[in-house]
């Protein structure tokens, strides 16, 4: 495992770039782009990170980079790995996309590369609603969230996306989040190396869109795992693998109390007594859930 | 026929000099700091350099004053300061 210090000096996305002060996003996009080094392909279709680079023609990423149409990220990256596998390159194709790209509007496209099994590499950043377009709901927003379009809380829970993605048998899912950088990190190397389609989803704060303090986003995305609202795994060739950092937090005796988390943000203030009872059941039916299935074929 | 394509090329400072966005700015006590690098890690700017001694320096023409790294630092050794 890869501590904090041995994470390499270079830097692939500079600074100076359009995103808000204490972004996840570019937390995540920092590290993934350290582990993956030079040699890799992006393609961005419309979310944050479409604005995070900024206006033409300066750019702050120092990687090839393709924006796509909100769908199109998917078939775009299909259309790349083959163009490169022509040319006779052995790069690594990134897509980079926002939850609203992966679990809405990208998600046809997404299903059909990872039937295809393309050799891409897709990675979804989740900040659980539309943040670009200004904090609309998506199907990644938790159960009784505030947003610009559910002002009384969200009613419905959060889609489980990367179990669909096992679903389709494909050799690599994974969860991440910007907290655990060291695990994202290893994550994202052990990923590099494999071939087919591998999807990795990381939690990634918005500090306008979740009413949260600029310098808590880091912290927010900490409590999430220890409170148990985003459990970390890994999906290896169908084997289900219960990721370090969220181990100890399987147990609900272990669990950091909801609130902690809850408190933090401006988009949970709402919430009443039963509205946190009925978020902790789905918590303690997913992490039993999750300790049922850790290290056993899944799919 | 001339066919233009809209590239971008890379840049520093690609929206402007962001650190004028901040109210507040980070100050590191040198004297406090352990060298863990965990702020320079969690920088969602890019803007703190990590020397091989894994000492850091702070850019401030980028820094926007988030204040992740004061509120990361397990000894308290970065300080937001008004700007």
């Amino acid at each position: 495992m890869t501590s904090i210090k041995q994470l390499p000096y270079e830097e692939y996305f500079l600074a100076g770039n359009g995103s808000c002060p204490g972004c996840g996003l570019t937390i995540g996009l920092r590290n993934v782009l350290k582990a993956l080094g030079k040699e890799v392909y992006m393609v961005v279709p419309a979310s944050c990170s479409s604005v995070v680079q900024s206006p033409f023609p300066n750019s702050s990423a120092t990687v090839p980079l393709l924006n796509t149409p909100f769908a199109a990220s998917a078939a775009a990256a299909s259309g790349m790995v083959r163009a490169l596998k022509v040319m006779g390159r052995d790069s690594v194709v990134m897509v980079w996309a926002g939850d609203g790209g992966t679990f809405d509007i990208g998600l046809a496209t997404v299903s059909g590369a990872a039937e295809r099994n393309e050799d891409l590499l897709y990675i979804c950043y989740d900040n659980e609603a539309y943040m670009n377009t200004g904090g609309h709901r998506s199907s990644a927003t938790p159960l009784g969230t505030f947003t610009g379009t559910t002002p009384t809380g969200k009613r419905e829970n959060k889609k489980n996306i990367p179990l669909i993605m096992a679903a389709h048998g494909i050799p690599y899912v994974a969860t991440a989040s910007i907290a655990f950088i060291t695990d994202l990190y290893d994550k994202i190397l052990k990923a590099k190396d494999m071939k087919g389609f591998r999807y990795i989803q990381i939690f990634s704060p918005c500090t306008p869109g979740w009413l949260l303090p600029t310098e808590k986003s880091v912290e927010s995305a900490k409590l999430a795992v220890q409170t148990g609202m985003y459990p970390l795994f890994e999906i290896e060739n169908g084997i289900f693998k219960i990721s370090a950092p969220s181990k100890a937090y399987l147990k609900k005796e272990k669990r950091k109390p909801l609130t902690d988390y809850f408190k933090l943000q401006g988009r949970f203030k709402h919430l009443k007594e039963e509205d946190i009872k009925l978020i902790e059941k789905w918590v303690d039916e997913i992490s039993e859930e999750y300790a049922s299935m850790d290290g056993k074929k899944v799919v | 026929m001339r066919v233009l394509i809209p590239k971008s090329k890379p840049s520093k400072g690609a929206v402007g000099k962001t650190g004028l966005w901040r109210t507040s700015k980070p100050v590191v006590n040198h004297d406090k700091c352990i060298k863990c690098v965990i702020c320079w890690a969690f920088c969602p700017e890019t803007t703190i350099f990590r020397f091989q001694d894994n000492s850091v320096d702070i850019d401030y023409e980028y820094c926007k004053g988030c204040g992740v790294c004061a509120n990361e630092c397990p000894v308290n050794a970065i300080e937001m300061v008004e700007d």
